[in-house]
């Protein structure tokens, strides 16, 4: 162990002193190879300008570098792989998307994704707008806020044990130690297996999702209500719009372009969300969804590469909208800089 | 008037009590793992953790001592103890004979079973079984009883997680893990964000745009051909393909989009006179990039260095591709969803290894909230 964290810190001086020496060396050989001080005026100018080429290149260099490595190539390569068969190495054409195509277990998967992409997404934006409302009022909100933001500093596997101690069932007459249970058992119902109930136990997971994500999203339109205009408001109260209507006519339209942000956000997380369904049932009950069943095919008996490619393109091509959209944004924001 | 200001009040009251339903269902799932993974391991499965304020009651079984611990008084054959023997003792309020009625009869009572043969039995445990026979058998007499116990709270769960569920080990790979890939980006992303942000070149709006892709791309795209490169170079180099550098080196990347993203917006939006001045002066990019921008964009560091952190902490996904399984390697996150299978119904082990994960990124969350919505606000919203 002390091994590891001496090689812990060493490679924290080594990364963080290679950068250091890397950025400053590589523009130091740039400064040493075209000279701009201490050179005739034209060729100072000369040097200057094929600097001006080079650096850029020089600070970005790295970044770029790394990016190739973990994210393009690896985009790539999935693509191509998904093409292949589960050892990657003989073409197998579309074969895996014939497989895709009538498998039930990713079907299966394909249905429950996108019943947590309607749910969880809407729910998550909802109340964080009602809460972020409702505490904009109080004195005590800051607090308040806070407390239902801390879920957000949550790993997802350490939710799936606080809810999984909530959901927790013990047969009928015994004492309950699962809140939930406890709660039916009192109003006299029916303790229930809630991570096993047919259809229902995928909003039991998704429950977790909300419970964190609901933070995020209050924080986010909380901070946008706070950009809306006083006066708006207060045209609005003159005219006698009731709380409802001054709710919805007058703070959701001028917020909408922060909710489609919120929203767009969650959905992207939705479709990667794995570690609650491993966590909570690894699949198991009807309670698949893309990601954990990517997974399960990356290891399972060895591993096959080509079928798990694909479920990554699947999962890859629903994003796919969501990012067209952010670069459209985002060049239209940047346009005139 | 008076209608009005009276619906106002209701309205403010129901505002008030509406904000602490919210803070009630969002606190109680983490205060439970709080307090069971403070309270004994037999109380926890006992009662529900909300009672454990409360004297737990529980039913127990247990069975008398045998013929041979019989003593003779007054002519009787007596049999006498205590049903704890050496241990904790808790307090019986019923006590019976059957299975069928476990709490028949009260603590301290005296009853007659069969042909003359009674038993007590005390609130304290002890209990006296009277014949005027000898009692014949090793097996003793079957009772059944309520007892109840003290709250007991104990930090002894902590105790046995940390150091015999290899939880305490798990914990300083997590570190391991964590903080190289939480330093490693910063700089990195820094000087790629100064450039895109205040230097020109062609290709400038494209990179721009790969990054702000790059964002959302999912993971699991990643995730095969990385682990076939690992593989692949592992066995070339004969060295193990599952190691902290991977890790180290997979976080970084795919923390750089984001990371660059919102450094980026944060130094493109920093005053644009400040550098000409510079330039004017002489200075050059890397200069003004080290004495200016840099001590400038303290904040935006900060807010990305704890995403980074609590993103890499929290992590379970490219834990479990990335580092194998083993004790040496183990991060908190795969520990614990590995104690889930082995351990399912151990919450006494489940809840405090859980609070053990969540307590620090609640302390770096609530020590830095500030730079952490910051971070949030300026990494979603995007131009506002």
């Amino acid at each position: 162990m002390a091994a590891q964290i001496f090689s812990a810190i060493f490679v924290i001086i080594i990364g963080v002193g290679g950068c250091i020496a890397y950025f400053w060396g590589a523009n130091r050989l740039l400064d040493l190879i075209l000279p701009s001080r201490g050179v005739s005026g034209a060729a100072a100018i000369n040097n200057l300008r094929r600097q001006g080429y080079v650096r850029p290149w020089l600070f970005v260099g790295p970044a770029l570098m790394i990016l190739a490595v973990y994210l393009i190539y690896p985009v790539i390569a999935t693509l191509w792989l998904s093409f292949f068969d589960r050892g990657g190495t003989s073409f197998v054409g579309l074969a895996n998307y014939e497989w895709a195509a009538g498998d039930h277990d990713l079907r299966n998967s394909i249905l429950n994704n996108i019943l947590w992409l309607a749910v969880v997404p809407a729910a998550c934006t909802f109340l964080g707008l009602v809460i972020a409302v409702l505490t904009d009022k109080i004195w005590w909100g800051t607090i308040a806020k806070s407390l239902i933001f801390l879920p957000l500093a949550i790993s997802f596997v350490g939710a799936s044990v606080i809810w999984k101690f909530i959901y927790e069932y013990r047969g009928e007459g015994q004492v309950q130690i699962g809140l939930l249970n406890a709660i039916i058992q009192y109003f006299g119902g029916q303790p229930q297996v809630w991570i096993s109930l047919p259809f229902w136990n995928n909003f039991f997971l998704m429950v977790i999702l909300i419970w964190i994500q609901t933070g995020f999203a209050m924080v986010i339109l909380s901070s946008a209500l706070r950009g809306i205009p006083e006066e708006t408001l207060e045209a609005a109260v003159i005219d006698g719009a009731n709380p409802f209507q001054i709710f919805w006519k007058i703070m959701v339209p001028q917020i909408w372009g922060t909710i489609a942000v919120v929203w767009t956000t969650i959905t992207i997380l939705v479709l990667k969300v794995f570690d609650i369904v491993l966590t909570m049932t690894n699949g198991q009950w009807n309670t698949q969804v893309l990601a954990n069943l990517m997974f399960d095919w990356m290891f399972r008996g060895g591993g096959d590469f080509g079928r798990g490619a694909t479920i990554a393109i699947i999962i890859m091509i629903a994003v796919i909208p969501i990012m067209v959209w952010n670069i459209r944004q985002a060049n239209r924001e940047t346009g005139g800089h | 008037m008076a209608t009005k200001t009276g619906k106002s009040f209701i309205g403010r009251f129901g505002v008030h009590i509406a904000v602490l339903v919210f803070v009630v269902i969002w606190t109680i799932p983490t205060l439970g793992i709080l307090v069971s993974s403070l309270r004994d391991k037999d109380q926890i499965v006992a009662s529900g953790w909300w009672n454990s304020f409360a004297n737990s009651s529980q039913s127990e079984a247990g069975r008398l001592p045998g013929a041979s611990a019989q003593t003779q008084k007054d002519g009787k054959y007596v049999i006498e103890g205590n049903i704890f023997g050496d241990g904790p003792r808790r307090e019986i309020s019923a006590f019976g004979v059957k299975s069928s009625a476990p709490t028949q009869y009260k603590a301290g009572s005296v009853v007659d079973l069969n042909d003359g043969v009674t038993l007590q039995m005390n609130a304290d445990g002890g209990f006296v079984l009277s014949s005027p026979k000898a009692f014949e058998g090793d097996r003793g007499q079957r009772v059944y009883f309520a007892s109840s116990a003290p709250p007991k709270f104990t930090t002894d769960n902590y105790r046995t997680v940390l150091f015999s569920e290899g939880i305490g080990r798990s914990f300083m790979n997590s570190l391991t893990v964590t903080i190289p890939a939480t330093v490693i980006p910063i700089l990195i992303a820094a000087f790629a964000a100064y450039a895109l942000a205040w230097m020109r070149f062609p290709g400038r709006a494209l990179l721009i745009a790969v990054i702000i892709g790059l964002l959302v791309v999912p993971l699991q795209m990643s995730l095969i051909p990385l682990l076939r490169l690992y593989n692949g170079v592992g066995t070339f180099f004969g060295v193990p393909s599952k190691t902290y550098l991977g890790i180290w080196l997979a976080h970084t990347g795919f923390g750089l989009p984001f990371a660059i993203y919102l450094l980026r917006s944060y130094i493109a939006g920093l005053p644009r006179e400040i550098m000409e001045s510079a330039r004017i002066d002489g200075a050059s990019d890397f200069e003004i990039f080290v004495k200016i921008v840099l001590p400038l964009s303290f904040p935006v560091l900060a807010s990305f260095a704890i995403f980074q952190f609590l993103w890499v902490w929290n992590d379970l996904l490219v834990a479990m591709v990335f580092l194998g399984t083993a004790p040496d390697q183990i991060v908190l996150t795969a520990k614990l969803n590995a104690l889930l299978g082995s351990r399912g119904g151990n919450w006494e082990i489940l809840t405090t290894s859980a609070f053990i994960t969540i307590i620090v990124p609640l302390i770096v969350f609530f020590s830095l909230q500030r730079y952490f919505v910051r971070g949030l606000l300026a990494g979603s919203v995007k131009g506002g």
